[in-house]
């Protein structure tokens, strides 16, 4: 077995008539912690979306050896892919805890993640559970879909823009909470606007332009590279 | 007059149950799948005719029991195998492959049961008056309809609100997308949905026909109707639905019941000459001007809170 988790290989995908990935390659290892950096609108979440499915994909993608490329996204779910979307679309109608409970894959054992184990990462989930979930601040919010993907055992989590909007304190949250997911052993694909988080946290990092990737490397060697930093990142 | 009122009020409330078993259908397909399925009162007289036919073979009980589950077997065969592949093509598709849809089903009736009114009756062993108001009978099965409906909505809510797969439902309603990328299967989902809405349908058609008329017509009287009373209450919201069937139900009883007129409101301070409109108008009953209600219900609705009282969305 590779220890490489996910593999993808010239990635193309389309918005009606307009290419918006043309040709991604990246991978993800075991316990790795990947972050795709890169200005709005140079399609990170559509690479996001199209490795889920959401978008159809065309190239190829391969999660734990397994092609998924073509797959319907609850069929790339089961596969053991998570995905926190930007919009966090948690279930307004459900309590706190009903949203935890759906993010359980029916017949899956011996899951990493119980309920218990996330209200002791967020005591506020346990105090908070039966009110309804749309009353959640922003933060509280961001916490439950990330918790809610755990919640059905991924081996790697795709989280887009987790700390949009999020105050500063909550933001450092939500980067000790993704670290401590990796320490048991989920991968993590990130897409993050905040260059100072993903730099602290990421194993390895790649920069996005035009559809594309156009720096691939740790976070130190992007930390010397003025020219991808001035031509793709600063604004 | 108390008479009037608590019969008129048993009545409303039972037409409105019977209406909120179809509409509850309806409106779950349609915040789920985008769907207006306007084959779903088709559905309604499909359970009607069904549980005719099998309480000749086999009696009332097994009627009510196997119509709903044949007809909501066959909403889900429907959904799985057509519905489907025309979602790909988009609403307008899809709105008219339930219009088809409600022509084949109404042109088969016809074929098998033929156009005139099947002999559905209230089964003997509920034939007989339950209790008496003042001086009005009120029939035993009218009771059981009225029981059997409030059953059927407890345990819907039930279902929706207390079972894993009521919480993938209503998760759905708003964010079909996400709960696919939990690894639930939505496809399944919205077929079961489907299923469940057009057994429903069927319930209320199977309860219905024995006391109302079973023929090939009653889809197309009871149609429009559903569909008031979705937009009214607000598509997307199973609770308007459930609120909205009462008002129509209780508005429609009502209304035939009373013979209030302007003239008789007004007492005779002012009669207009008889022959002229004003007469007309003058004189006019609420129980004649009853059956315009509910339409003119969805008008001003659809002017004045075209989300509906409870949706959420624009119609």
């Amino acid at each position: 077995m590779t220890d490489v988790m996910l593999e993808v290989k010239d990635l193309h995908a389309y918005y009606g008539k307009s290419h918006i990935l043309q040709g991604v390659n990246l991978n993800v290892k075991n316990g790795e912690i990947v972050s795709i950096l890169g200005r709005n609108g140079v399609g990170r979440s559509t690479t996001l979306k199209a490795i889920m499915g959401d978008v159809p994909p065309q190239g190829s993608i391969r999660f734990k050896g397994k092609e998924i490329a073509g797959l319907k996204s609850y069929q790339v779910a089961y596969c053991g892919l998570g995905y926190v979307p930007e919009d966090r679309s948690i279930f307004p109608s459900l309590t706190v805890e009903q949203n935890l409970i759906l993010g359980e894959k029916s017949g899956r054992k011996n899951p990493r993640w119980s309920i218990e184990d996330v209200y002791n990462l967020f005591p506020i989930l346990r105090e908070r559970k039966d009110t309804d979930a749309s009353v959640l601040s922003g933060g509280e919010q961001q916490m439950l879909t990330v918790c809610r993907t755990l919640m059905g055992d991924p081996d790697l989590i795709m989280v887009d823009e987790p700390t949009e909007g999020l105050s500063p304190q909550m933001t450092e949250r939500v980067g000790n909470l993704l670290q401590n997911i990796a320490e048991r052993k989920i991968s993590i694909l990130l897409v993050e606007q905040k260059l100072t988080i993903a730099m602290r946290i990421s194993h390895r990092v790649y920069v996005m332009g035009h559809g594309h990737i156009v720096f691939e490397g740790t976070p130190a060697e992007l930390e010397k590279n003025d020219a991808v930093r001035r031509e793709w990142l600063e604004v | 007059m108390a008479e009037l009122i608590i019969i008129s009020t048993l009545n409303g409330v039972l037409y409105g149950m019977l209406l909120f078993l179809m509409a509850s259908g309806l409106t779950l397909i349609f915040s789920m799948m985008g769907v207006l399925n306007f084959a779903h009162a088709s559905f309604y007289m499909l359970g009607a005719f069904l549980g005719f036919q099998i309480s000749q073979w086999a009696g009332f009980i097994p009627a009510i029991i196997l119509a709903p589950i044949i007809a909501g077997g066959l909403g889900a065969l429907i959904e799985r195998y057509g519905l489907r592949t025309v979602h790909k093509h988009g609403h307008v598709a899809e709105l008219l492959f339930t219009f088809g849809l409600a022509f084949i089903i109404e042109e088969t009736i016809q074929m098998i049961w033929g156009k005139l009114a099947v002999d559905y009756r209230v089964p003997s062993f509920l034939d007989f008056s339950a209790f008496t108001v003042y001086a009005t009978n009120y029939p035993a099965y009218k009771a059981f309809m009225l029981l059997f409906s409030i059953a059927i909505f407890v345990g819907l809510i039930f279902l929706l609100t207390r079972t894993r797969a009521g919480l993938i439902i209503q998760a759905s309603l708003t964010h079909p997308n996400m709960v696919g990328m939990l690894g639930h299967n939505v496809p399944r989902v919205f077929m079961m949905v489907f299923g469940l809405g057009t057994s429903l349908a069927a319930i209320a058609g199977a309860i219905a026909g024995a006391a109302f008329v079973t023929q090939s017509n009653m889809a197309a009287l009871l149609g429009p109707i559903l569909f008031v009373v979705v937009v009214v209450g607000g598509l997307g919201s199973l609770w308007g639905a459930f609120v909205a069937s009462l008002l129509i139900g209780l508005l429609q009883t009502f209304a035939i019941a009373s013979d209030w007129s302007l003239s008789k409101f007004l007492g005779s301070s002012y009669t207009p000459a008889s022959g002229t409109i004003l007469y007309d108008v003058w004189t006019v009953t609420i129980a004649q001007i009853g059956p315009i209600l509910p339409y003119l219900l969805l008008v001003l609705v659809l002017v004045f809170r075209p989300t509906g009282l409870f949706g959420t969305r624009d119609t």
